[in-house]
């Protein structure tokens, strides 16, 4: 938590939307968002990831008004929203299964909420037909939602929250229900729309690559508390807590005690017995309990001794064979689910299941952070 | 496609001449015809499946339904009472005035035969009582008539009959009689519509003092129309409430619902009754509250607003289920969507909530339209003179009057007023988009 206040703190230009000090619980009990600071530029797209039930789609909810926060201020433009109803705050907003009404047509659709701001007959299908031109879908006017399939339902579904160009588009995992083909697709179309366009995007998922594909900078939500707030690489690379490594990409765990803690680098001792260093990020006194995390591709097996920091030796379990690189299940200081991925490069010494190998890794790749109990 | 139908295609086309569409299966029979064959056994168990409900139909709808189109036209009395005559005198032309000698001797033999008959449906009492719905008062005329010609042995029987009474030499008797023994009629239909036959064969309205049926039918469906609308307006809200609030809440408020279900007809018009009388409890609070005067207690049942009010309780849950179900269809992202794009909840409901509710506004309505408009029991307990319906009028001429023709003519009108209605929503909403739940 104050990994993510320190972030939020950071200026990145004037903020646009700004959460301060915002709780929100539903039955009185249960903190559903615990303490919310979050700051969004202009022009920013900004990602709420997390697993469900952590708090990101209340927060959303609370920025498009329909959800009232408990506690705190939500400013827009610098004006606290906290009593502007839901039509009155202009906010564009994507819907998880898209919210198209049924009883209209596409065009109808659109210009909904142009009728609502008494825009003129022209003026209205000057813009509708401007933005079924920009989700490329000209000849789709006079159909009914129905007939669309379901990633032009979801154009025009964008297309409706940008046709009366409102400054700010909330999404709410608006790629939920297409297929993995289409929803890559879409993700590359939302992200050009957003740099053609410049609105600032808030989007909601549960999806990391989602997530590291489109946006600017991601807040990872769990348990109503932003884990972290970074840019994707910041996110991949240099995960803050144990919670945000195991959720962003793939990541070996091991469990150990901190013995010595010397400019950034920590000695741990593994619980298999191993001693190796790691990068300190999340730990504060020797005798602590760390969890190290380390990604599979930093890891070298058979490493020369120059190039790495730590070798430990672990035994083959799995071989599979993925073309480009051959994944390898090991057991490392009593990890049975340790992996790396080993490129498929010419020269390279064939495995076999069983066998004992070296595997090495630099200090500064491994990070020792909070212990995770499993 | 196999190699096996590729050769039967070749094979097809070979045999020039034959027809080039049509597709061969493996062992060379005509494809229509081997899937006609395959799925022939389906179609017949099928078929058994539905046969004890189409026999159900038959016996208890179908059949009974054809019964009263048939008897609201087809009324043999006269043939049946006196067969000779009834054939004689559609021969006769109503411009002579009074029938021949000959003419008459039939009449009055087959009226002496007739008074001697006790079998239902051919006593010479039938007869009068289908001459009375033309000619009212003529009753007597014709018992008297046939307990004198009984001991008339020979002729002229022209001048006994009109020696028996004088109203004999009247030619519209006799031309009211020449239509009256007609098998086939569309004299119950003018009775329906407060119209009749003039004596000369033209249609005219009925006197004032017997226009009954018109402005009953008129109230059915006046009061139909605003049971309904009460219902529509009743039901809207709560319905939606069932299908927005959390579960827990909403079954049990489904419960009550539905509970007027589970009580009986009878108990639920007689607890009306106490709630409603003049010495009833609602009327006791206001007096109590001072709101009226003891002496001014409001008539509230007995009449049209009783039969409103109970009816109107009793069809409720026909309107809310319907809407209900669509209701539920409809996720609450709608007015969310509609909402961000700037529009107010006023305008949204209007936009966006209330056209989806178009099929169940439409099942509902129509659903508790044709069960208020045929209903009978409510009316009976709670309506008084007021409140009566065309059904009840119906049930009087089948129980009491025994006019069983008049009463097949009304039920049939109320028949064609209901097909009208449902052609007519048919046209507007579509019956595909009807949602019943």
């Amino acid at each position: 938590m104050s990994v993510a206040a320190e972030l939020s703190a950071e200026p990145a230009g004037e903020a646009f939307v700004r959460f301060e000090n915002v709780q929100k619980s539903y039955d009185g009990e249960i903190l559903v968002v615990k303490d919310l600071n979050l700051d969004i530029p202009k022009g920013e797209f900004l990602t709420m990831l997390g697993p469900s039930g952590s708090g990101k789609t209340t927060s959303l909810m609370m920025l498009a008004g329909f959800e009232p926060a408990t506690h705190g201020n939500i400013y827009l433009d610098g004006q606290s929203i906290n009593n502007v109803p839901p039509n009155k705050r202009g906010i564009g907003m994507v819907f998880q299964n898209y919210a198209l009404f049924p009883h209209m047509t596409v065009a109808e659709n659109l210009a909904f909420p142009l009728h609502v701001r008494g825009l003129s007959k022209s003026e209205i299908e000057t813009k509708v037909r401007q933005a079924l031109e920009m989700v490329e879908l000209p000849e789709m006017g006079g159909r009914r939602p129905a007939q669309l399939s379901g990633g032009q339902q979801q154009r025009v579904a964008v297309a409706r929250a940008l046709v009366f160009d409102p400054n700010l588009i909330l999404m709410d995992e608006p790629l939920g229900a297409l297929d993995k083909q289409l929803r890559e697709q879409m993700q590359y179309e939302i992200k050009h729309i957003h740099e053609n366009l410049g609105v600032t995007v808030v989007y909601v998922t549960h999806d990391q690559s989602e997530a590291l594909t489109m946006s600017d900078r991601i807040a990872v939500f769990n348990d109503g508390v932003i884990q972290q707030l970074s840019t994707p690489d910041d996110l991949y690379e240099r995960p803050q807590n144990s919670f945000v490594a195991q959720f962003i990409g793939e990541n070996n765990k091991l469990h150990g005690k901190v013995t010595k803690l010397t400019d950034g680098i920590a000695t741990v001792d593994l619980d298999g017995g191993e001693v190796v260093t790691a990068a300190a990020v999340n730990v504060v006194a020797n005798g602590d309990r760390t969890t190290l995390s380390l990604r599979p591709e930093r890891v070298e097996i058979e490493p020369k001794k120059s190039s790495v920091d730590n070798i430990v030796t672990g035994e083959i379990r799995e071989l599979i064979y993925l073309g480009d690189h051959v994944r390898t299940r090991m057991s490392v200081a009593g990890n049975d689910e340790f992996i790396v991925k080993v490129p498929n490069s010419a020269g390279h010494k064939p495995l076999a299941e069983g066998a004992k190998v070296k595997v090495g890794w630099k200090a500064e790749d491994c990070r020792a952070l909070d212990p995770l109990t499993s | 496609m196999t190699d096996a139908t590729l050769s039967g295609m070749d094979n097809a086309a070979q045999r020039a001449g034959a027809d080039k569409k049509a597709l061969l299966a493996a062992d060379g029979t005509p494809l229509k015809q081997k899937l006609a064959r395959t799925t022939r056994r389906m179609k017949f168990n099928a078929f058994m499946l539905t046969l004890p409900l189409v026999l159900f139909l038959l016996v208890s709808f179908v059949f009974p339904i054809g019964e009263m189109l048939v008897r609201s036209v087809y009324n043999p009395t006269g043939s049946n009472v006196v067969p000779q005559f009834a054939k004689a005198i559609q021969d006769w032309d109503e411009n002579e005035g009074i029938p021949s000698e000959e003419l008459i001797e039939i009449f009055v033999k087959d009226l002496a035969t007739a008074a001697k008959n006790r079998e239902v449906g051919k006593t010479v009492g039938n007869l009068a009582t289908r001459i009375n719905y033309e000619i009212p008062g003529s009753r007597s005329l014709f018992t008297k008539t046939a307990r004198k010609v009984r001991r008339l042995e020979e002729g002229p029987y022209k001048e006994a009959l009109f020696e028996i009474d004088k109203k004999w030499e009247n030619p519209n008797i006799w031309r009211t009689l020449k239509r009256v023994t007609r098998d086939y009629t569309l004299s119950f239909y003018l009775a329906a519509t407060d119209r009749k036959f003039d004596p000369d064969g033209s249609i005219v309205r009925a006197d004032e003092l017997y226009q009954i049926y018109l402005p009953i039918l008129w109230k059915t469906i006046w009061l139909s129309a605003l049971i309904t609308a009460l219902c529509f307006i009743i039901a809207y809200p709560v319905s939606y409430l069932l299908a927005t609030l959390p579960l827990r809440t909403s079954n049990l408020l489904m419960i009550m619902v539905l509970l007027p279900f589970w009580t009986s007809l009878l108990v639920r018009t007689s607890a009306w009754i106490a709630m409603l009388q003049k010495e009833g409890i609602i009327n006791n609070i206001l007096v109590y509250l001072g709101l009226i005067g003891n002496e001014h207690r409001i008539q509230m049942i007995y009449n049209a607003t009783g039969t409103v009010i109970a009816m109107v309780h009793i069809l409720l849950p026909f309107m809310i289920l319907p809407l209900y179900s669509v209701m539920k269809t409809i996720p609450p992202t709608y007015m969310r969507a509609a909402r961000s794009m700037g529009a107010s909840g006023t305008y949204a409901f209007t936009k966006v909530y209330f056209p989806q509710t178009i099929p169940g506004i439409a099942a509902g309505t129509l659903l508790v339209f044709i069960l208020a408009i045929g209903y009978y029991i409510t009316p009976a307990l709670v309506g008084g003179n007021d409140g009566l319906l065309i059904s009840n009028l119906i049930a009087g001429h089948i129980q009491r009057s025994l006019n069983w023709s008049l009463a097949a003519a009304l039920g049939t009108i109320l028949l064609v007023v209901v097909l009208t209605l449902y052609w007519v929503y048919n046209r507007l909403v579509g019956v595909d988009n009807l949602k019943f739940g």
